[in-house]
């Protein structure tokens, strides 16, 4: 009997360890991850940083413009193409890996609220250094929000505040930092990383699958659900927050900026390259082919469903979610709310699923 | 007492494979310290955290500041001391109760094989695994014997037979045997094996493997035990063992239970592994055939260890059952589910979303739990009861400290276990920071909707 069962073992264990020579090639059953890689790569992540550069590249000529021949019809052509370099971010934001996360460009690109008094002492004194850190809410898109739409009542204020010398390269540097951050992070995404983006196709918690599932789960987690909605409605801190929201002092644009984001992550789920429905190996697909099918509804249907769910909730927000905040926060929350059930069904089910770990930390198991 | 048992416990054998057991234990440890250490997991999971989950009774044993690497110098030190078997008692004393203080500081890491080390350690305090290949031995020959009474090796015998065979049994249940789980979740995300990867892909192989390693662990103690099958034992259990190892990230496990299943050889292997050590070290093997015995008879305090191992092995015994007191499904309420040799059997992952309420005013808000905890802790506080109660009571009062007044805790958390949907796992009505911790049935874990059959 013990021999039998010693057999039987050794048998199962020797075909476990050897029939692997017969079946060489056999990609049948494996999903490709380096294949859902080059997707993400070749056709979302850069195409989504090259759209980001040229808003940038045309943001800087508005710029220039502007404090050449300062005017309301300057201004107004300046405010108009910073909202469209702001909606080009809100595609690439959420790619913070590689070189994005060593340069920290979330951190110095959309820091929100800005911090109006330094950026009111930067306009008065000329000092200070984009470089540090510490200055990271008195630059990129909130701070231009601020000298754009919030340092004075009129039009012609603005105009005049900021056709100073001092204002004028203040103004030009905010452009100029975000052009050099958002080139850096291009050109090596071209240069080098998306050869070792897509050649890191293992299954280890570093491996860029793993890594960006967590980075994508995070940016949706933190700078989307928390960020444009959860803490302006005051979910963490009990009473409302109207001025955390993005998009402060334009007032008008919150809602758009918020769309944009939610539609990218949305896209970037279901694997459709930058501009397109075209679709390629992505999440969802990988969760379809992962899924056996017996349990009812496809997880990756349920994700997409939610997503909608969110979209379609927020659709009667303000395009001002200051004003909303004030109005109505309710409907913030339950925007939160229908967010808050994908944190659940990515984290949770599709996490499990990929059997990918939440910030893998290196330590045993047993 | 039964004469049968009295002449059980009056057989001698020879002291070599206990010997080979303490030494290579020992080096073992230190080198599991050593790892520990290099890994900078000291830092990170024992001085970085602000906040640890303690076991219950055990709230007092906390990580020790930068003081606690003088813990896993005197962890280390002391495993050393056992390998050598120098100052035995005191060192192994000292390398259980640090290994095991390390261990209740944080029970985020709990791991079955940290359990497994800390009940042997004990065992050891018990045995004389130092009269015999050991530095206490050859400075006093007094205390030199190479005979031994038998049970003290049979007795770490039989805590390998629980280990192996309590794992064998809690894998036999509907999940493991009919859905291959989790080993279907965990599999396939290792296409990237040379060689097995393709292989891991297909689904009668997630079978095989979740059968076969039910009934390894089924036999492996039997097949041990018996003298016929013990060399095909061993090449099953380093097959098995390094096969973990190259699937799962489990540490030294694998190796320290390779070492730990030399102890059922016959003591010849022993001497010649102990020949090649002394060969190695250049130092001289104490000759065997002096018949200098330590037997039962001749000393008391054998007996007084005797008994105490023989009530420890009970408890050892029944403590795995302990789970089937609860209501509910085990893995889900997971009531009982430690120290009891349940080993990989759960995929589980979840998230528990805390709101903190001014039960006066209703005013509510959550609580970012990255502000209290590692990634690691929040990981795996958000699928178990107890530490996401503890976590709870730890919420009250630094929101009460901040000056928050009324306070009421509830969760919202979602638990996905094994590859099924995850579902609401707390009753989201009920104020945690009103519930006391206690071995009493948490009757707040909402029920599990599926079911999961057999042990």
């Amino acid at each position: 009997m013990k021999k039998t069962i010693g057999l039987i073992l050794s048998f199962c264990l020797l075909i476990a360890c050897s029939s692997s020579d017969n079946a060489p090639d056999d990609q049948v059953d494996t999903f490709d991850r380096s294949v859902m890689l080059t997707n993400w790569a070749d056709n979302i992540i850069i195409p989504a940083y090259q759209r980001y550069i040229s808003q940038l590249d045309l943001l800087k000529t508005a710029a220039t413009s502007f404090s050449a021949a300062p005017s309301t019809s300057t201004l107004s052509a300046l405010r108009d193409q910073w909202l469209e370099a702001y909606l080009a971010y809100q595609h690439v934001s959420m790619f913070e890996i590689g070189p994005a996360e060593s340069i920290s460009l979330r951190n110095y690109t959309n820091i929100y609220p800005a911090d109006q008094q330094s950026i009111v002492e930067n306009l008065e004194t000329g000092d200070y250094n984009l470089v540090l850190p510490s200055t990271n809410d008195e630059q990129g898109f909130p701070a231009m929000d601020y000298l754009l739409f919030g340092i004075a009542d009129t039009d012609e204020a603005h105009v005049e505040i900021l056709s100073t010398p001092i204002a004028s390269t203040y103004l030009l540097a905010l452009v100029e930092r975000l052009n050099d951050l958002g080139t850096t992070v291009l050109e090596e995404w071209r240069d080098s990383y998306r050869d070792i983006f897509v050649s890191n196709s293992g299954s280890t918690a570093t491996s860029a699958v793993n890594k960006m599932a967590n980075d994508y789960i995070f940016y949706y987690e933190k700078a989307l659900r928390a960020g444009k909605i959860g803490i302006p409605a005051g979910v963490f801190s009990g009473t409302a927050l109207s001025n955390r929201v993005e998009g402060l002092y334009s007032r008008s644009y919150s809602k758009r900026l918020f769309n944009a984001a939610l539609d990218a992550a949305e896209s970037f789920f279901k694997g459709e390259s930058f501009g397109s429905s075209q679709t390629g190996e992505s999440l969802a697909s990988y969760l379809d082919h992962l899924s056996s099918d017996k349990d009812g509804e496809r997880l990756s249907a349920l994700i997409i469903n939610q997503f909608s769910n969110a979209r379609s909730t927020a659709n009667d927000l303000l395009d001002d979610f200051y004003s909303q905040v004030e109005e109505d926060n309710s409907k913030m929350l339950m925007t939160y709310d229908q967010l808050q059930a994908n944190v659940i069904l990515m984290k949770v089910d599709m996490f499990q699923a990929l059997n990918i770990k939440v910030d893998y930390v290196d330590a045993d198991g047993d | 007492m039964n004469s049968r048992v009295k002449s059980y416990f009056s057989h001698t054998t020879e002291a070599a494979p206990l010997a080979v057991f303490r030494i290579f234990f020992g080096l073992m440890m230190l080198a599991s310290i050593i790892r520990f250490w290099a890994n900078g997991w000291i830092n990170k999971l024992y001085i970085e955290p602000q906040f640890f989950f303690s076991y219950y009774g055990f709230e007092w044993v906390k990580p020790l500041g930068n003081w606690t690497y003088i813990l896993f110098v005197i962890c280390g030190l002391s495993a050393l001391g056992v390998a050598v078997g120098f100052k035995y008692r005191l060192s192994i004393v000292l390398f259980f109760l640090s290994f095991t203080y390390i261990e209740l500081m944080d029970k985020t890491t709990y791991l079955n094989h940290y359990y497994f080390v800390s009940i042997i350690s004990f065992l050891l305090i018990f045995l004389p695994a130092h009269v015999y290949y050991s530095y206490d031995a050859k400075k006093n020959q007094r205390n030199a014997y190479d005979r031994i009474p038998k049970w003290t090796i049979d007795s770490i015998k039989i805590i390998l037979f629980i280990v192996y065979f309590y794992a064998g049994l809690a894998k036999l249940n509907s999940d493991w045997l009919l859905n291959a789980m989790p080993l279907k979740i965990w599999l396939p995300s290792k296409y990237d094996l040379p060689l097995l990867g393709n292989l891991l892909q297909k689904e009668w192989v997630h079978y095989a493997f979740s059968w076969s390693g039910a009934l390894y662990d089924l036999a492996i103690p039997f097949l041990l035990i018996n003298k016929r099958t013990r060399p095909y034992a061993f090449v099953l259990v380093v097959i098995f063992h390094l096969m973990t190892r190259v699937l799962f990230p489990i540490g030294m496990f694998p190796y320290i239970m390779i070492i730990s299943t030399l102890i059922f050889f016959e003591p010849k292997w022993h001497q010649r592994i102990l020949n090649v050590l002394a060969h190695l070290l250049k130092i001289s093997k104490p000759s065997i055939g002096q018949h200098k015995v330590l037997s039962q008879a001749a000393f008391d305090s054998l007996n007084v260890k005797r008994n105490v191992i023989v009530v420890f092995l009970l408890i050892q015994v029944l403590l795995p059952f302990r789970a089937y007191l609860y209501p509910g499904e085990l893995f889900w309420t997971e009531q009982g589910y430690r120290f009891s040799w349940r080993v990989m059997l759960m995929e589980k992952a979840g998230y528990a979303n805390f709101k903190i309420v001014n039960e006066e005013t209703k005013q509510r808000f959550y609580v970012d739990n990255a502000d209290f905890l590692t990634s690691f802790q929040e990981k795996q506080m958000s699928f178990q009861p107890d530490f996401i109660l503890e976590y709870a009571h730890y919420l009250k009062s630094h929101f009460n400290h901040q000056g928050h007044e009324n306070i009421g805790v509830y969760v919202e958390a979602y638990v996905a276990l094994n590859g099924r949907r995850s579902q609401l796992y707390i009753d989201p009505e009920v104020n945690l920071a009103n519930i006391e911790e206690s071995f009493g049935h948490k009757s707040w874990i909402l029920p599990f909707n599926d079911e999961i059959k057999g042990l």
